[in-house]
């Protein structure tokens, strides 16, 4: 039996070409499987998306946007103090985990052989791996037991936990793929050091690093967890962040686990505003890796 | 009278456990050129790495001997402060990503937090320009990013970024092999006219480079100096076998 996928030396011309013939084809079938299981496995995907946005579509106007939830029974209600609540929860987080995660992730890449740096990077591997309602019940122990009451700031702090393991890679990555010679070249016109790597290096690193905490945020935009023993969640619009606060995933939560239809209209409606943030930060994300994308 | 700006004495130089630079003793005069030659691979690049402390940013490597600078031991000096001294221009132009040409000149004023008028920037940045042959190709696009140049035009500008900062001692690595022969002989004649101000030494595996613009020659082998002394000497009469052969060309 003579094998179809080879060329032999001594084969005709019409052999050769029908050999071709027939590894053509194959490629054709296999690349037919590839584009066949990818639009099988996206098609979930799409349909949850689809599926969310029917739902969620109604729900939203400018009522629902520009409204706080109304009690039981009565009509309409909006999510403007949950909308508030997410954008202030986070942006607190990313106060707090952005410096931080640069600055560990300068160190890594820095002195990625040191010691301390093998256990650090230990520590963030770990900490990304931890379930998001374990740290919110260490926060919970940690800062609202002993402060004696929830608040927005503690959902913030958990949140910055969750965020700070993605900046730490993301920094670190790029700027180890940063050439020697950049910094050299600073270097070497007396520039000192720590001003080579704020001036130089971390802005040539910058699309890396921004694309790194915007993925972080739309990973924790959508956490409830953590948020139900930290911010807690509350029916008024309030921007002192040592107060509870409310939050798009904490509504989702209590209003999709109530009894009430229009409760659910109004989760579904939650639902896709989250959705869109996401999509929009991913958009977002894209945008900057292209646009801040450093050619040497 | 001639003093010697740098004092090399029983220096050398390692990577880790390879010594490469073995036992160098070397007087550098003010307002000299010199050229450094030899075969690829002898440590000329470790040698004038070794001058401003760039040796020292690679990890395991170490350094021995005595290095100095109008005086000053170079290896207890502040490295920042003999950078500003000792200016460099390296073997692969390594010009900054993120800063336009215009910023690229003046980047060592820019970064170290220099403050300076517009019309000085201007200033600085076209005679820099003009100075490493390389103004009148960008003096139209002095806001585009330095990457976009080609890599001779970005060899220039890493010279003129070193120019801008008025170095006593300029050190050039290959700073013209990838340099078309206009701007090398443009290169050439500013060597030439900064010897009245700086002391050069420039790495080159160009012999007639090495005798059209230096006046001395040190000739490295395996990490030693083999022979050094005015260029003229070595290039016609050369004392040592291995220095006769690679003028020669007869060289692997
Ligand atoms: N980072 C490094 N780690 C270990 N060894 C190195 C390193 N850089 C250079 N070397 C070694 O040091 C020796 C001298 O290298 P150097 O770059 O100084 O040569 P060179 O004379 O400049 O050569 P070329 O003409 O090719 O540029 C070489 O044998 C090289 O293998
Ligand atoms: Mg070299």
């Amino acid at each position: 039996m003579r094998n179809n996928d080879l060329i032999n030396a001594e084969d005709s011309r019409s052999d050769i070409e029908r050999q071709i013939a027939h590894r053509n084809k194959k490629n054709k079938r296999f690349k037919g499987v590839v584009i066949g299981a990818t639009i099988i496995s996206t098609l979930p995907l799409l349909f949850i998306l689809f599926y969310i946005f029917r739902q969620g579509i109604s729900a939203i106007n400018w009522h629902f946007l520009t409204n706080l939830p109304k009690p039981v029974g009565e009509a309409g209600g909006g999510v403007a103090n949950a909308l508030v609540g997410s954008i202030l929860i986070l942006l607190v987080s990313c106060i707090i985990a952005i410096p931080i995660g640069i600055v560990i992730g300068i160190y890594l890449s820095e002195e990625s052989k040191s010691k301390l740096a093998y256990y650090c990077r230990l520590a963030v591997d770990v900490l990304q791996g931890i379930p998001s309602i374990v740290i919110g019940i260490i926060i919970y122990e940690w800062i609202v037991r002993p402060v004696g009451g929830f608040s927005a700031f503690s959902g913030s702090l958990a949140l910055a936990l969750m965020m700070l393991p993605s900046i730490v890679k993301s920094t670190e990555e790029t700027l180890k793929l940063l050439p020697e010679s950049l910094k050299e070249a600073s270097l070497a016109l007396g520039v000192p050091y720590y001003k080579t790597m704020m001036k130089i290096i971390v802005p040539t690193g910058l699309g890396g690093i921004l694309t790194g905490v915007i993925l972080s945020i739309a990973r924790v935009i959508g956490e409830t967890a953590p948020l139900l023993f930290t911010a807690f969640g509350s029916p008024f619009m309030t921007t002192d962040i040592f107060k509870p606060m409310s939050s798009l995933p904490l509504i989702i939560f209590n209003y999709a686990t109530s009894p009430y239809e229009d409760w659910h209209q109004l989760a579904w409606g939650a639902s896709m505003l989250l959705i869109l943030m996401i999509l929009i930060l991913n958009i977002i994300s894209k945008i900057v890796q292209r646009k801040w994308k450093v050619q040497f | 009278m001639e003093s010697a700006i740098l004092k090399v004495r029983n220096f050398n130089a390692f990577f880790g456990e390879s010594h490469i630079l073995k036992n160098i003793n070397l007087d550098i005069d003010k307002n000299n050129v010199w050229a450094i030659m030899g075969p690829s691979g002898c440590g000329k690049t470790t040698f004038i790495r070794c001058i401003n402390r760039m040796h020292e940013l690679t990890p395991n490597a170490t350094t021995s001997g005595s290095m100095q600078l109008n005086g000053e031991e170079v290896y207890e000096m502040n490295p920042v402060l003999l950078r500003r001294k000792v200016g460099m221009v390296f073997q692969r132009p390594n010009p900054f990503p993120t800063m336009s040409i215009y910023d690229n000149v003046i980047a060592g004023y820019i970064l170290n937090g220099i403050k300076l008028s517009k019309q000085q920037k201007d200033e600085i940045v076209e005679t820099s320009l003009k100075r490493a042959a390389l103004w009148m190709e960008v003096r139209s696009t002095l806001h585009k990013k330095g990457t976009f140049l080609s890599g001779g035009q970005q060899q220039r500008l890493c010279i003129a970024r070193a120019l801008s900062m008025n170095p006593e001692m300029l050190l050039l690595d290959e700073a013209t092999s990838a340099l078309d022969p206009v701007s090398t002989s443009k290169i050439e004649e500013l060597i030439h006219e900064l010897k009245a101000e700086y002391t050069i030494l420039m790495v080159t595996h160009n012999m007639q480079q090495a005798a059209r613009v230096s006046d001395k020659t040190a000739f490295f082998y395996l990490g030693e100096i083999i022979e050094a002394d005015n260029t003229k000497t070595i290039f016609t009469n050369p004392k040592h076998e291995k220095t006769q052969d690679y003028i020669r060309g007869h060289f692997g």
